[in-house]
């Protein structure tokens, strides 16, 4: 099978000694919606600049839906897709020049170009901008504008390094259907997010990167499953009395807010029962933290034990 | 791959570019010959007489035509490519399929493009003061396009180069300045001193001057064989230079 991304012992050392990437393994399967987390300096960009040619590896091997990056790295290119981290358009640019510019670099005739700037560019609600220059856009267009760019060249394989950051809730669940209906015409996607919430409800591979080295690379549900024990929040009518759960562990934080860990054998239905016998008002309930958050937490933790930051960036 | 629009579009994007900003561009070269002109050609000029078998101000036309090419094809490149180096949107290149000699090829046609029309709007501003005589118009197309690739191609180097902003200005004030009015823009070299005739051999802007002066007056203190060889030299030696710059990602990847 040939798979959309093969990376093989990659290492990779700046001048001056730092390791960002210290021998990773990974694959991506075609038309797979995979994320690729990591805390800050994990070697995330690393990686995806040397995927993308951006980055000049030290050591290993990349293989674009089976293409060398050494010995075939044209072809390697024109299967890629990639929205950078950081603004990378001129931006003194019209939406429109950018756009067929960039279909350009891959050989897209102009005429085609111009319809796909008009395709994306309404898919993604920039359409009115089109004659602007690119300054004047807002945080969230900016982004929108660097997936259309992306996509230019109808890619098999789309790179998004942080594509949500600083974009409003909105905007970021419209994208999360954007890309999602990307992913189902049969492009493979490939994301880093902070928002592990976002990786969560996207992707069903994962792979955790920390240090330079992989640290977990398995499908989003293997890596639920590993979650042992899972705390709700519950607001409460408020209450006078103290509440008693039996094999429930659980502590009162305040008056009207309950806290309860349950294992993977406990149901919701006891907490419940129990509760509504003692006369408790259950107003609403949510997760405490993110599952994957946990997780990740954990994960990263395991590998420095004296980490303790819950700060998940890019 | 077809190249050809990679290529079409690495020029379009330079032309539109300085097209954009053409205020900045190209009315402040025009100016700035205009006030040669008035100056050296029309004041002083007329004092100093003959050069060559010509008035100063036919003398000098040629001279000031391509100083303005030289200074503009070298800026456009320059300033364009540090500043998408500096935007980051040299990127949007890098990661596609582009070969380097396409973007070298594209960033010193967009140089040449510039060069080129300010050329072409100097002629036009020295008609008001001078009857242009033209001696062989293809000594003239070829010198021009050739001098214009290879300041294209130094301001390419200079701004993969570049750190800063600062560092594009460098290169032009302190080595092309210099050598331009070195390069017998307003004098003859047979006018010097044996001394300093040797020392002007080594300045590659004398050829190219006098090359073009050539195409126009018929007159040059350099043989135009010469001139010719020692352009062809400097354009190989740059585009080899910016070739395997890029090839090596210098300032361009990490």
């Amino acid at each position: 099978m040939t798979y959309a991304l093969e990376i093989s012992n990659l290492a990779k050392t700046y001048k001056g000694g730092f390791q960002a990437l210290k021998g990773i393994n990974l694959t991506v399967k075609q038309g797979d919606f995979f994320a690729l987390l990591g805390p800050n300096g994990a070697g995330k960009s690393t990686s995806i600049g040397v995927i993308t040619s951006l980055v000049n590896k030290t050591q290993g091997q990349v293989k674009v839906h089976g293409y060398d990056i050494d010995t075939d790295l044209e072809k390697a290119k024109s299967f890629i897709g990639l929205v950078p981290q950081e603004f990378n358009f001129n931006q003194f640019e019209p939406l429109m020049n950018i756009l067929i510019n960039q279909a350009g670099y891959y050989g897209v005739s102009r005429k085609v170009a111009i319809e796909r700037a008009e395709k994306y560019l309404k898919q993604l609600e920039l359409w009115d901008k089109r004659d602007v220059a690119a300054r004047t856009l807002s945080g969230g267009m900016k982004r929108r504008l660097m997936i259309a760019r992306a996509l230019m060249h109808e890619p098999k394989m789309l790179i998004l390094d942080e594509p949500t950051a600083g974009v409003d809730i909105e905007v970021r669940r419209s994208m999360w259907e954007f890309l999602r209906e990307l992913n189902k015409e049969g492009i493979t996607i490939i994301l880093t997010t902070h928002y592990l919430e976002e990786a969560e409800m996207l992707c069903r591979n994962i792979a955790i990167i920390d240090g330079g080295e992989i640290v977990e690379n398995t499908s989003m549900k293997s890596l639920l499953a590993q979650l042992d024990i899972e705390t709700f929040v519950l607001d409460l009518v408020r209450q006078d009395k103290e509440i008693s759960l039996n094999n429930i562990e659980h502590r009162m934080i305040d008056d009207h807010t309950l806290e309860v860990d349950l294992s993977k054998k406990q149901s919701l239905n006891q907490v419940f029962e129990q509760l509504t016998k003692q006369g408790v008002d259950v107003l609403s309930m949510r997760n405490k933290s993110n599952r994957l958050e946990a997780l990740f937490v954990n994960l990263i933790s395991k590998k420095e034990p004296n980490k303790k930051s819950t700060i998940v960036e890019g | 791959m077809n190249y050809s629009i990679a290529l079409k579009s690495i020029l379009n994007k330079e032309i539109q570019r300085f097209m954009r900003i053409w205020v900045q561009t190209l009315v402040p070269p025009a100016i700035t010959i205009s006030l040669y002109f008035v100056i050296f050609g029309s004041l002083i000029g007329s004092r100093i007489g003959e050069m060559g078998g010509f008035d100063y101000m036919s003398f000098i036309v040629p001279g000031l035509i391509m100083m303005s090419v030289i200074t503009n094809s070298y800026s456009n490149v320059a300033s364009s490519f540090f500043s998408a180096k500096w935007q980051r949107n040299v990127e949007e290149m890098l990661v596609a399929p582009v070969p380097n000699w396409v973007i070298v090829a594209g960033y010193v046609g967009g140089g040449m493009a510039r060069g080129i029309l300010v050329g072409l709007i100097v002629t036009l501003v020295s008609l008001l003061f001078v009857d242009i005589q033209i001696h062989n118009i293809w000594v003239i197309i070829a010198t021009v396009s050739l001098t214009s690739a290879t300041f294209a191609l130094g301001g390419l180097i200079n701004a993969i180069f570049a750190g800063s902003f600062d560092d594009i200005s460098i290169i032009p004030t302190f080595v092309l300045t210099p050598l331009t009015y070195l390069g017998g823009v307003f004098y003859s070299i047979s006018l010097l001193p044996d001394f300093w005739q040797g020392v002007s051999q080594v300045n590659p802007i004398v050829y190219m001057v006098n090359a073009f002066r050539y195409g126009f007056l018929g007159i040059s203190d350099v043989s135009i064989t010469t001139a010719f060889v020692v352009i062809g030299f400097f354009i190989i030696i740059l585009f080899t230079i910016a070739m395997t710059l890029i090839s090596k990602g210098i300032g361009l990847r990490s």
